[in-house]
């Protein structure tokens, strides 16, 4: 449970799961796995039809939560089933707890429901004398050591099995083996007397069928089935975005719910309650069920426009599974009650600006989690507009301010950069482009890695003597170089140039642009970051060309994405932010599907070695673009070895890695050392801000690995 | 009346195997019966012990334990004449057949004996009405679960199955359960383990009715 004041207290908490030698090496193994069986589960499906499918369906739902609560009640009641509506999360505790004194129970089992994790459900029970025990083995080991989830489908996976046996040789006063099998035998036994105790038992739900009055509950232990049948009391605590109109709806989602969560077609039970069911020690031989329904700011957040999405959750856990930060620092950093991505958004909006404020700032946004959405929630975006919205609510930064300030007056930024070029002299290493030491606002804790100079003169001003004649022109292309290779690396963008030379292509590169406000999004400043949007719509003038390219996958992924939803409210730019979007394209992509580049083209002799790819997340998840840039290096004689996770994010994530230098620093030695078993001398990839972190860490780590923009590698192969 | 091709038998069956299920063929609901019996006395585990129970345990869990005596099945839901054959069966290995009053059996029983109503081929996954008690006890606490499944219940996909499950839903109160292998986790250190709360087993026989 993340629960820092401070974003630098927040950090240190985020280092120790960094040292913690075990979690590392848990999480590196799930993430491993997981992708393989994922992949697997999926197989002969159309995964993303299907997602669509269900994000359509929710949508619809999302829209009617009040009137499918009242048709749900109105079917359940006549079941002979109690159903109540909490507001809050303390109103649905209060519920609970009124339920257990009105009928004298004393003991609960429980089955797990992130939903009575949300309320801390326990806490309140406990405050009453009530005796709780949690059946769900994982969720019965973390109560037993007073934890929280770490992950919301595998709570403990953050525990080996040694800490488990230590803590059922505390819990049954006996010697506990370490060996697995057995612990879970033990729990079998362990637990089998405590619903024999209860007289309540508690469950979650993963459906309330609007259709049917049923719930479904999804659980591979069974535990749920047990809670919901020896007891003589059943409460079944459900969000009311689980509400939804049909069993369709509900069969649709388990399609993709198991799959997603752990690989598995289906869980091992799916259990369907409809109405008061016979119960040998209820009153009159049946069961007192009730059915606490939780609004806790959902039917308020279904009013939103953008944000409503949020509630087409179906609790997964994918887009922790598939997360690079979840990954180096778990489920207790990464999260507050709900975890991961969906985490970061649930928490600002159940449990307030306060817990969410810092660790919405740790997302590296790499896109990972969208890509995999059981639900197809458009999660990073979401990510960063609450991170806006926080800096709204309690005022931004004044680093924050002054970036926006700054970037969204191009002559002012432009200025700056280039007197950077003069403040930079006396840190500059002699010639090899690094700065020596680092300025003092990159204080100590960023030299995982080299920082570039400002190169002697931006792309810009180089421009009008590089530019090439073309007569007869095939296409007409608006070139957009982002900052970094404007005024760090002008050399990738001359090797761009080149590259497409000679192919009927006229380049232009419009002196207006600016900065793409990628980092401006980073940094939470929506304002100005739509403001640059609008800047460079203007200037790049779509309608004059045939494309606008881009060797920045970040900026691409931006440009072609974020602009037209940024500016879809403002009548006067949202047909120019359309045509533009549709008109972006980046540079590998436009070099193979386009221009045709092939074997003809490049020289097929003295390649030198072998030869690793990094695959930006902007461009293989932002773009959907996989095979360009890799069918490119073979079209250039290049000896291209796979490494391995080459699409797991660098690192780099502008901003982040100024403000998580830790979590970055992780990243890149994971991506170099992986880079480094393939045993590759050279590292192409396809977005400066890449190159940056990578060729920085290549030089402090001194491992001798060259690492360019695929444009130089290309170039330099020409024929 | 749907036919229930080849392909979608074996789809069943390599998707039940894949999570741990053991499926055979009966001919009959007697060959089912015969199968259930020679699988409880073969059983390996001490008759005085139910799983864990060799464990180290605490004193209350321990409690439990020491309440079974001989073999028992339980099955639910078996008509008169049904019952009368397996019960013939069982006495001649000196088992006791039970088909109610299960919850004085908690701390645990050999077999939970059921009848399925559909299954759904492309999970492997059985569908079984539970809305008796009794029925969802023997498929709870058992440690092996031998589940019949007629041949003619069997659909290809749970959208096919839809209105079957609907009707069953609509027929309050109603418990109904999708059963797909043995219980399972992964909760500790993510590997797998069986049987963490309902049944160990799940052995299922293709009744080839049609
Ligand atoms: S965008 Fe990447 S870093 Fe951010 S939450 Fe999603 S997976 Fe994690
Ligand atoms: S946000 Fe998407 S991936 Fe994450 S838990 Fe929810 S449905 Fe699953």
């Amino acid at each position: 449970m993340q629960d820092a004041d401070t974003l630098k207290e927040y950090r240190k908490q985020c280092q120790e799961a960094l040292d913690d030698d075990f979690l590392r090496q848990a999480m590196d193994a799930f993430a491993k796995a997981y992708r393989t069986n994922r992949v697997k589960a999926f197989a002969g499906m159309n995964e993303k039809e299907l997602i669509a499918e269900i994000a359509a369906a929710k949508d619809v739902a999302i829209s009617r939560l009040p009137e499918l609560y009242e048709e749900f009640r109105f079917k359940a009641e006549q079941a002979g089933v109690h159903v109540h509506l909490a507001r809050t999360a303390a109103e649905a505790n209060e519920i609970i707890c009124r339920i257990a004194k009105d009928h004298g129970c004393r003991k609960i089992v429980k089955s797990k429901s992130m939903t009575a994790e949300e309320t801390l459900l326990n806490h309140r029970l406990e405050a009453d004398g009530l005796e709780v025990t949690e059946t769900d083995l994982g969720e019965w080991i973390i109560q037993l050591r007073h934890e929280g989830p770490s992950h919301m489908v595998m709570p403990a996976i953050h525990l080996s099995r040694y800490q488990v046996a230590d803590l059922f040789t505390d819990v049954t006063r006996k010697k506990q083996d370490s060996d697995i099998e057995k612990l879970v035998k033990v729990a079998r036994r362990e637990l089998r007397a405590k619903y024999i105790e209860a007289d309540m038992g508690i469950s979650g739900a993963n459906f309330a069928v609007v259709e049917t009055g049923a719930i479904g509950i999804v659980t591979n232990e069974g535990n749920a089935r047990l809670v919901t049948t020896l007891p003589r009391v059943h409460v079944a605590l459900c969000g009311v975005d689980k509400l939804t109109p049909t069993l369709h709806d509900a069969l649709r989602i388990i399609k993709a719910l198991p799959r997603n969560a752990t690989g598995q077609a289906i869980t091992s039970y799916v259990t369907w309650i409809t109405g008061a069911n016979a119960c040998a020690t209820g009153p009159e031989g049946k069961k007192e069920y009730h059915i606490v329904f939780l609004d806790n700011g959902r039917m308020a957040l279904a009013q939103d426009p953008d944000f409503r999405q949020i509630l087409r959750c179906v609790r997964c856990g994918a887009c922790a599974n598939v997360c690079p930060v979840y990954r180096l620092v778990g489920g207790h950093r990464m999260g507050h009650i709900y975890i991961g991505a969906i985490g970061l958004l649930l928490t600002y909006f159940f449990h307030g600006r306060d817990k969410a404020k810092n660790l919405v700032q740790n997302c590296i946004n790499c896109g990972a989690c969208k890509e995999v959405c059981a639900a197809g929630i458009d999660l990073p975006r979401l990510i960063k507009q609450v991170h806006a919205r926080i800096q709204n609510e309690e005022g931004h930064p004044l680093p924050s301010v002054l970036l926006g300030k700054v970037m969204s007056n191009r002559k002012l930024f432009h200025t700056l950069l280039k007197t950077a070029k003069w403040g930079q002299k006396p840190v500059k290493e002699g010639t090899t482009g690094y700065l020596r030491h680092l300025p003092m606002i990159f204080v100590r804790e960023q030299n995982f890695r080299a920082l570039p100079v400002v190169a002697d003169k931006a792309f810009r001003d180089e421009w009008p003597a590089i530019r090439p004649r073309v007569d007869k022109p095939r296409f007409r292309v608006a070139l957009f170089s982002g900052c970094v290779q404007d005024f760090v690396y002008p050399e990738q963008m001359k090797a761009g140039v080149k590259v497409m030379e000679g192919h009927g292509v006229a380049m232009d590169y419009p002196m207006g642009q600016s900065c793409c406000g990628l980092p401006l999004v980073m940094m939470g400043e929506s304002k100005a970051a739509r403001d640059v949007a609008e800047q460079n719509v203007k200037a790049m003038d779509a309608a004059q060309c045939d494309y606008i390219i881009t060797l920045c996958a970040s900026c691409a992924s931006h440009l072609k994405h974020a602009y037209p939803k940024m500016l879809e409210d403002d009548p006067r730019l949202a047909e120019a932010a359309k045509v533009f979007s549709a008109k972006v394209i980046d540079f590998s992509s436009f070099v193979s599907d386009v221009l045709g580049l092939d074997k003809n083209d490049f020289s097929q002799h003295g390649g030198q070695g072998k030869i690793a790819y990094h695959s930006p997340c902007h461009l293989c998840r932002g773009l959907g673009v996989t095979e360009a840039p890799r069918q490119l290096l073979r079209q250039a004689g290049l000896d291209y070895v796979v490494s391995a996770e080459e699409d797991v994010c660098c690192g780099f994530g502008g901003t982040f890695s100024m403000k998580f230098p830790e979590e970055s620093r992780e990243l890149l030695n994971k991506k170099l050392d992986n880079v480094a078993a393939s045993g590759a001398g050279e590292l192409v990839t396809d977005c400066p801000g890449c190159v940056m972190q990578l060729r920085g860490g290549a030089e402090v780590r001194q491992d001798g690995l060259r690492v360019r923009h695929i444009a130089e590698a290309l170039a330099e192969r020409k024929k | 009346m749907q036919t229930t091709s080849k392909t979608m038998l074996d789809t069943f069956i390599s998707k039940a195997e894949l999570v741990s299920a053991r499926v055979s063929r009966v001919k009959t609901l007697e060959e089912a019966f015969a199968y259930t019996v020679a699988l409880c006395d073969g059983k390996e585990m001490c008759p005085l012990l139910v799983s864990g129970c060799e464990l180290n345990l605490s004193e209350p869990s321990m409690q439990l334990c020491r309440e079974k005596i001989g073999k028992i099945i339980a099955a639910p839901g078996l008509d008169q004449e049904q019952s009368t054959a397996l019960r013939t069966l069982c006495a001649d290995k000196g088992m006791e057949l039970i088909h109610s009053g299960l919850r004085r059996h908690l701390g645990g029983l050999d077999i939970g004996f059921t009848v399925c109503d559909l299954g759904i081929a492309e999970t492997g996954t059985l569908v079984l009405n539970s809305s008796s008690e009794e029925v969802r006890l023997a498929t709870m606490v058992s440690e092996t679960h031998v589940a019949v499944l007629p041949v003619s219940k069997m659909r290809g996909t749970s959208y096919e199955a839809e209105p079957e499950l609907l009707a069953f839903m609509g027929n309050t109160p109603s418990y109904l359960a999708f059963i797909t292998g043995a219980s399972r986790t992964a909760d500790i250190e993510r590997v797998l383990a069986l049987g963490v709360h309902g049944p160990l087993e799940l052995h299922i026989l293709l009744w080839e009715d049609n």
